[in-house]
């Protein structure tokens, strides 16, 4: 049977996609190579909603940074994955730098984005005290906001899903057809998929993908950035997002501290260009660079507390711009390079794509029955204890403690099962269980021991995140005799 | 001096860790042992040289138990040289829960006069 | 017996012991001594025991029971003197907050939310495994790379083995015990790497844990790098300069399919951080008094929560008279408070106690920064006594006498460790 839309890629900007689509009376289904959605670049990067003035005019991911921020808060409210207007101080060092973060507020009043304010360092100082004294004056930014992309892109999908996406993982899209009728023919690994549509949302591998119909047009370079998570010890230490002036000749946005959406601080990205596509490890030059960069404008922070590192990779596209629109292919919709800001921008990219298949030829009827909403997921640990009590009395897999760290209770890791998770990583994303300071040695057993029986397979069978990322062996048992 | 054998060993009587010096003859008899700072090196040394011998620590499947493996131990050292094949021989063992601590599990294990008994009890899982 | 399946959990108990390892037994076993009447251990796992289960090799109890048990017999005969003193014990429970009032909130999966008042209280949550985000191994995140202690724990308990070819990162004794049990498993050990230029671990364990089994331990050498996508395919391994930075100049690959990490043991004090109670930043533990007592008045602490300890013996040691002192303060015994600091100098990184009282006789924990043989121990100008030798691995202990201290008068006293000739 004919599909209307496939989807190739379930990064945010995928897994975005899919969801508006599902507004409409459509056949469609995402295809995803990795074991989850949001394994690619969309879990491994920064988690910020940009606050809107960071982009130059006249690019399209300026433009779709500040309309993709506006549309988190009611994304949010359907789906409820967290999302928290932090705010941003930009903090300049000395008068160039005064300068250039004038010119920035100028830069995003211009395009329309409230609250921007230049504040002075006393003023700074009393917003965050660990700031270093040495500052002269930030910019602060109040609609730069946080979220978790990883569980952004769990609940657009799951949301897809339950108003009738199809959804499949581990399975590469290996091959694209154009066929003599203007539709294409979509070889995986698990079959083949007729379709009138394809979006090309490949991440990093966007232009092998566009190869697979003949298209060369663009290339996707890969600009790593290793990120570095603190301790939970330091939550607090910085309220805001904290920036650097941009470099500028480069204008790269610099060392960050982030407090992330569940309170961690996190600091990175570096960003430098590497070959290799599969790229991510994190590298001691890296995480020198983070931590000398930092402590210049947040002193009090030391890689002493540093509990965890990974690497993302960013889609760079010659030009440097987003590459978003049909192709020479008929049917075939590129939405390739979507580098930073592509998570903030997520929601209006994916509203553009839906225009751009409108033009194309895709008749749109409203889906009537259309659930914009996903069931809440409890939080067992974020809860007041009055609630925590009750829903232990009603349900003691509550109170059975599986993660230490981040106090996740086996009902909740039962629930990810439940949702999909398939792998370690699947539930540590989906409830925080294995990210905290112990980093599993408490909880990975357990996990793998509910994993095993919910899925009916042996606890050897368990992985980390699929493929070959098996975690232990089956014994050898001897036959000989004693 | 005719040819006489230079044999070495870590002293791990305490952390200073001396390193001792084993000379013995032709017939493997130890003439005479250097390099130790108090006596528990010159008899460890003699020990090592004429009879090595080891505690042997390991687990054994168990059906039934609140673990997998009731972990085990000889109930005396054992000859150095059959620590291994004894840990081989273990892994074809499978016991029934409950047990408890002190089980013997295998008596006499290879002849060495040493029992095999667990080291805590493994009560029925539940 | 072993698990303590408690029927019915009170609201109100006497000391309140957090954590059933080595040193909240002891404790309760010392509270009740001291004259407490209800006593309560609680502790997460399935078991009260703490590390000691998994820990089979032999080794344990010299000083305590006189004969050398392995850490199951350990745990399994202390269990028995806990529960003949009628201590109830609850398991499969967290303590998750505590206050200054010393009222605990656990949650467990039997006895759902619970909150509950005792009139002291003792901290011996123990300590967790330092892993490889605390060192920023550099390279790829597959599967394989986990640390000793999980290991142990597939290998002695669940069942499992964590790999085929293992390279251990750590001469600490809980890698080297690993590297034995392995091989004896079927496990190929290529290597152990230590970045410092001596091992960790007892001489015992470098014998009987590598050399027997011809498994090579490189000193000052570090893994540098991890490879594999889905799961380590093989690691670069390279000695270091005195800055302890990798030369990779000189570094090699080895093929292995996991990464074990044996960098040492950090106290648990989530806890005592909400408590608010101070913290020495040396240890990571609390500041005790000579009654093992915290910055907060009834809230004790003791064993691998205060200071990272080598020996359970001593563990036992201390905490069972961190629980003595808890019973004390609830049957209102009081005695004089502590009137000397104790100052950590030369060649000392940290001392437990941190204060000691010139009126009774205390044994007093301490680590070294630097091994040195045939030196001095150098209380103040009052007191010295002659040692064989001292190791950072090996913690020491003094004994201090009312009488080293009759001459005395001020209120700190400087602990070196020193070459005798100085
Ligand atoms: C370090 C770092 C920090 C960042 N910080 C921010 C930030 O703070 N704010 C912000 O707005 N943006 C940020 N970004 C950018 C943002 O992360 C990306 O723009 C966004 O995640 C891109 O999403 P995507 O869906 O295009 O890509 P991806 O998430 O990579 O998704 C592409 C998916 O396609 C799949 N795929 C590839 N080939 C195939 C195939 N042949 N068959 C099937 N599936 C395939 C991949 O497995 C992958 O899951 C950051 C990026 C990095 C690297
Ligand atoms: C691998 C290894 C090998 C060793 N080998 C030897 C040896 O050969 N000889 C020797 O003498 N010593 C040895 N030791 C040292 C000795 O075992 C430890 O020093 C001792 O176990 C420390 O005791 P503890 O009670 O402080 O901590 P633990 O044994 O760690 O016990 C702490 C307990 O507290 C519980 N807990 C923590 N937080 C909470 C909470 N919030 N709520 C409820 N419960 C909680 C934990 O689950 C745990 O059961 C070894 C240690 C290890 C790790
Ligand atoms: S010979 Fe004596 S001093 Fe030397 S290591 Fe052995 S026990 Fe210690």
């Amino acid at each position: 049977m004919l599909y209307d839309v496939v989807i190739v890629g379930g990064g945010v900007i995928g897994s975005a996609i899919a969801r508006e689509l599902m507004r409409y009376r459509l056949r469609a289904v995402l295809v995803e190579k990795e074991c989850e959605v949001g394994f690619g670049t969309s879990k491994s990067n920064s988690g910020i909603i940009h606050a809107g003035h960071h982009s130059a005019p006249g690019t399209l991911k300026g433009d779709l940074e500040w309309t993709g921020n506006q549309m988190w808060d009611p994304l949010n409210a359907d789906l409820d994955f967290g999302f928290k207007r932090i705010g941003e101080l930009t903090v300049a060092m000395n008068e160039a730098q005064v300068h250039e973060i004038e010119a920035l507020k100028r830069q995003g009043e211009t395009r329309g984005v409230p609250g921007l304010e230049i504040w002075d360092r006393e003023r700074t100082l009393k917003a965050e005290p660990n700031l270093t004294p040495d500052l002269l004056a930030s910019l602060s930014a109040p609609t730069a906001g946080v979220i978790n992309p990883y569980e952004a892109c769990f609940s657009l999908v799951e949301n897809a899903c339950i108003n009738g996406l199809e959804l499949s993982v581990e399975n590469p899209v290996l091959g694209i057809t154009p066929e003599p009728d203007g539709t294409l023919t979509v070889k995986t690994r698990h079959g083949l998929y007729h379709t009138r549509f394809v979006i090309n949302a490949a991440g990093v591998f966007a232009d092998s993908v566009a190869a697979m119909v003949g298209l060369n047009d663009f290339r996707i370079y890969v600009r790593k950035g290793e990120e570095y998570l603190l301790d939970k010890r330091l939550e607090g230490f910085v309220q805001r997002l904290i920036f650097p002036c941009p470099d500028p000749v480069t204008r790269s946005k610099g060392i960050l501290v982030i407090p992330t959406f569940d309170g961690t601080l996190m600091v990175g990205p570096t960003s430098h260009v590497v070959d290799d596509k599969d790229d991510l490890t994190t590298t001691s030059a890296g995480s020198d660079e983070v931590f000398d960069k930092v402590t210049q404008v947040v002193p009090g922070i030391s890689s002493r507390d540093c509990i965890a590192e990974f690497a993302g990779l960013r889609a760079v596209a010659d030009g440097e711009d987003f590459i978003i629109g049909p192709t020479a292919v008929k049917g075939f919709i590129n939405v390739a390079g979507i580098q930073s800001p592509g998570l903030t921008a997520a929601p209006a990219i994916a509203a553009m794509v839906i225009d751009i298949l409108r033009d194309e030829g895709l008749a749109l009827a409203p889906n009537d029955h259309f659930i914009p909403t996903v069931p809440r997921r409890v939080r067992f640990g974020a809860l007041p204890i009055e609630e925590k009590i009750r829903l232990a009395d009603e349900n003691p897999r509550y109170a059975h403690l599986i993660c230490r760290c981040e106090h996740v209770s086996e009902q909740e890791i039962l629930d990810a099962i439940h949702d999909g998770a398939r792998t370690l990583d699947g539930v540590k994303f989906r409830t925080r269980a294995g990210m905290g300071r112990c980093q599993g040695g408490f909880c990975t057993w357990r996990i793998m021991e509910l994993l095993a029986g919910e899925l009916a397979i042996p606890i050897s069978d368990v992985t980390k995140r699929g493929g070959g990322s098996w975690i232990i062996m089956q014994r050898e048992e001897g036959e000989q005799q004693v | 001096m005719p040819d006489n054998t230079l044999t070495h060993y870590l002293c791990i009587g305490c952390p200073l860790g001396c390193r001792l010096e084993v000379e013995s003859d032709d017939g493997d008899n130890v003439v005479e042992v250097r390099g130790w700072t108090c006596k528990k090196g010159d008899a460890y040394a003699r020990q090592e040289h004429i009879d090595p011998r080891r505690m042997v620590t390991t687990t054994v499947r168990v059906n039934g138990g609140r673990w997998a493996r009731v972990p085990v131990k000889t109930s005396d050292a054992v000859p150095k040289g059959q620590v291994e094949a004894i840990c081989r021989a273990l892994r074809s063992v499978t016991l029934a829960a409950p047990v408890r601590m002190g089980d013997v599990i295998v008596r006499d294990v290879f002849g060495t006069g040493a029992d095999i008994v667990a080291t805590r009890d493994m009560p029925a899982a539940g | 017996m072993i698990t303590g399946k408690l029927s019915h959990l009170e609201q109100h108990y006497d000391v309140v012991v957090v954590g059933g390892g080595p040193a909240g037994m002891a404790a309760a076993v010392g509270a009740r001594d001291a004259g407490a009447e209800k006593i309560l251990i609680v502790d997460r796992e399935k078991e009260a025991g703490g590390i000691l289960w998994q820990c089979i090799h032999p080794g344990f109890g010299l000083h305590h029971f006189k004969e050398e048990l392995t850490g199951p017999e350990y745990a399994q005969r202390y269990l028995a003197s806990v529960m003949d003193k009628g201590v109830d014990v609850v398991t499969g429970a967290f303590v998750f907050d505590a206050d200054r009032d010393r009222r605990i909130q656990l949650t467990s999966g039997q006895h759902g939310i619970r909150v509950i008042d005792s009139k002291a209280l003792v901290l011996g949550m123990g300590a967790r495994e330092r892993t490889r985000g605390a060192i920023r191994i550099p390279g790829t995140r597959p599967a394989g790379v986990l640390t000793a202690g999980l290991a142990q724990k597939f290998v002695n308990m669940m069942g499992f083995l964590p790999g085929k070819r293992v390279v251990i990162l750590g001469s600490g004794d809980i890698g080297l015990i690993m590297a034995r049990r392995l091989t004896l498993e079927g496990v190929e050990v290529v290597g152990v790497f230590e970045i410092m230029p001596h091992a960790n671990g007892l001489n015992r364990n470098i014998v009987q844990c590598l050399h027997d089994f011809d498994i090579p331990l490189h000193l000052s050498t570090t893994v540098a790098h991890i490879h594999g996508r889905d799961r380590v395919e093989k690691v670069t391994v390279a000695p270091v300069d005195a800055a302890l930075r990798p030369i990779m100049e000189k570094s090699w690959d080895i093929d292995c399919d996991t990464l074990l990490l044996s960098i040492g043991l950090l106290p648990e004090n989530e806890l005592s951080r909400q408590l608010g109670i101070s913290l020495d930043p040396v240890t990571s533990g609390p500041v005790v008094s000579s009654r093992m007592e915290t910055s907060m008045p009834g809230v004790f602490a003791c064993g691998n929560v205060v200071h990272i300890h080598d020996l359970v013996d001593f563990v036992s040691q201390e905490s069972y008279l961190a629980g003595t002192n808890a019973g004390e303060f609830v049957t209102g015994k009081r005695r004089p408070a502590d009137n000397v600091r104790l100052v950590p100098g030369e060649n000392v990184r940290y001392c437990v106690p941190h204060t000691i009282s010139t009126d009774r006789e205390h044994t007093v924990y301490m680590r070294v920064r630097q091994p040195l043989e045939k030196c001095l121990i150098r209380l103040g100008d009052v007191y010295q006594k002659k040692l064989l030798y001292v190791f950072p691995a090996e913690m020491v202990n003094l004994t201090i006498r009312p009488r080293f201290l009759e001459q005395f008068h001020g209120d700190a006293l400087r602990v070196d460790v020193v070459p005798r000739d100085t």
